[in-house]
């Protein structure tokens, strides 16, 4: 599947999806990996090495940083898909070194959760390792 | 996005790894907004200054960068004065670790001067493009002097002060700079009815993320840094004209004709203004201007605080007006560069504050979990010196 390249290098993991966005400042915890804004779809679950997909980012700028400190941790996930970048998501994913893609044609959405992806970064391409 | 030779050669990383970050940084952007190319600028101002707001995670990632901006650029407010934190109340592990902060600025060629007003210290004329970030100091440019700067998060900014472009999209570009609502000041009499920070406060949550063309209303430079703090702080205003009086609306004829009408009345306004007991003031958010230390300085001249009183400006401003600062140091109160009463963890020890700004009175309750008080700068002497 082709969408836009956001963030260079190639990462593999479970794909786990959001249906609702993501606010990495106060939303997830960058010591443990866990999501821990309340109510959250993702609430009590880890990013740590999975394809995190989600609409959009949201919350503080400084959320960036927290990418960057989850990569810092050994924590980061082993790669980003938005719906649609904005420049939370995008800079923390390029500050912290996570392949990030968006815009993927409709039938991404009907991968299921735990797939196992390969997100390439540099050509902007997601693919199946595995089809169930 | 077009990148030149030159651009091509830093985002393949012939100019080391930050830069090369950098240029990805300003890449994305560009992609995520839809910019054709880069547009060099002649300044930045980087936010993400306090370790208040940035914390370890933000300090960590400038000490792992390696490279010199390549435009002139200062800092938005820091945590605390530079010198004297101790008297201002900071604890020694916060001032350690906001020095470092500095310290890794420094490093990276971004002048150590942390300041809201950078317009004060170097001229900006018309028609510069900027990569600033301070929501106030953004629309101070864009509006006021008539320069075009998107309001930019911490990390592009710094990606600009170190590549010396940004992405050429949104208020760099000139059609995008047109007003989209008409905002009617009324005129009245009562004690708060010019008061710009209320006013801003009222009309940048009628306006949102819009740009208003104001009318009725005739304000100088500082009371238009009150007004476009204020409504920064609570719509999302980058830039704003008054009819008149901004340069961009003497360039081009609006026409305004088809656009949403907004009034602001004097009786929102003086709701703003509730009477309650404060235990500490502060002014000079933005930080202030060499007049308004000196209006200042005249209301204070010969009075003694009996409440902590601080007055926040750029430390060039502070140093360039010694005689000022003088007298109001003699009636007790406190001229504080570098810092503010947002981004300062010495402000979130009060339970209440009086202030002198809308763009305060929105921030400090979030900020520094304290009540707020909002009055006029006289208004403010009588109750710290009462």
């Amino acid at each position: 599947m082709h969408g836009r390249s956001i963030s260079r290098g190639i990462g593999t993991g479970e794909l786990l999806v959001s249906s609702e966005p993501i606010s990495f400042l106060s939303g997830v915890d960058p010591e443990t990996g866990i999501v821990v804004e309340h109510g959250h779809p993702l609430e009590g679950q880890s990013v740590a090495g999975r394809v995190l997909a989600f609409p959009y980012g949201k919350g503080s700028t400084v959320g960036s940083y927290v990418i960057y400190a989850l990569k810092q941790n050994g924590l980061a996930p082993a790669a980003i898909i938005n719906a649609e970048a904005e420049p939370i998501i995008a800079v923390g994913a390029i500050i912290a070194e996570i392949p990030m893609v968006d815009r993927l044609p409709g039938e991404f959405s009907r991968l299921p959760p735990g797939t196992t992806v390969t997100v390439n970064g540099d050509a902007g391409e997601v693919s199946c390792d595995e089809v169930s | 996005m077009y990148l030149d030779a030159s651009d091509e050669k830093v985002l393949a990383g012939e100019f080391g790894e930050t830069r090369q970050k950098m240029m990805e940084i300003l890449v994305a952007l560009g992609d995520v907004y839809g910019a054709e190319k880069l547009v060099p600028i002649t300044s930045a101002q980087v936010s993400g200054a306090s370790y208040k707001t940035i914390g370890k995670w933000g300090l960590s990632w400038l000490q792992s960068l390696n490279a010199r901006a390549a435009v002139p650029a200062v800092l938005n407010p820091i945590g605390m004065p530079r010198e004297g934190w101790q008297e201002f109340g900071i604890g020694e592990e916060f001032a350690a670790r906001q020095a470092e902060v500095v310290e890794a600025y420094r490093r990276l060629g971004i002048r150590v001067e942390c300041t809201c007003t950078p317009y004060y210290l170097r001229i900006t004329e018309y028609g510069e493009h900027l990569a600033w970030s301070e929501s106030s100091a953004v629309a101070y440019a864009n509006s006021v002097l008539g320069a075009r700067t998107n309001r930019e998060g911490g990390p592009s900014a710094l990606a600009a002060a170190i590549i010396g472009k940004t992405p050429y999209y949104g208020l760099h570009l000139v059609e995008n700079r047109r007003p989209q609502v008409v905002v009617e000041v009324e005129s009245g009499t009562g004690p708060h009815a010019n008061h710009w920070g209320g006013i801003g406060h009222v009309a940048g949550k009628k306006v949102g993320n819009r740009i208003p063309l104001i009318t009725g209303i005739r304000p100088n430079r500082d009371q238009l840094k009150a007004l476009g703090a204020a409504m920064a702080a609570t719509g999302a205003v980058a830039l704003f004209h008054v009819d008149k009086i901004t340069p961009e609306t003497r360039v081009f004829s609006f026409d305004t004709g088809d656009l949403d009408r907004i009034t602001v009345t004097e009786d929102e306004v003086e709701a703003l203004f509730a009477e309650t007991e404060v235990e500490a003031v502060a002014v000079g958010c933005p930080h202030c201007s060499a007049d308004e230390l000196r209006e200042l300085a005249e209301l204070l001249r010969g009075k003694k605080t009996t409440k902590p009183f601080y007055v926040f400006a750029a430390k060039g401003v502070a140093a360039a007006n010694p005689d000022l600062v003088g007298v109001i140091e003699r009636s007790g109160a406190r001229v504080i560069p570098d810092t503010c009463m947002v981004v300062s963890p010495r402000m979130d020890e009060f339970g209440s504050i009086m202030v002198d700004s809308g763009k305060a009175l929105a921030y400090v309750p979030g900020m520094c979990g304290a009540l707020a008080r909002i009055g006029t700068r006289r208004e403010c002497v009588e109750v710290a010196t009462s």
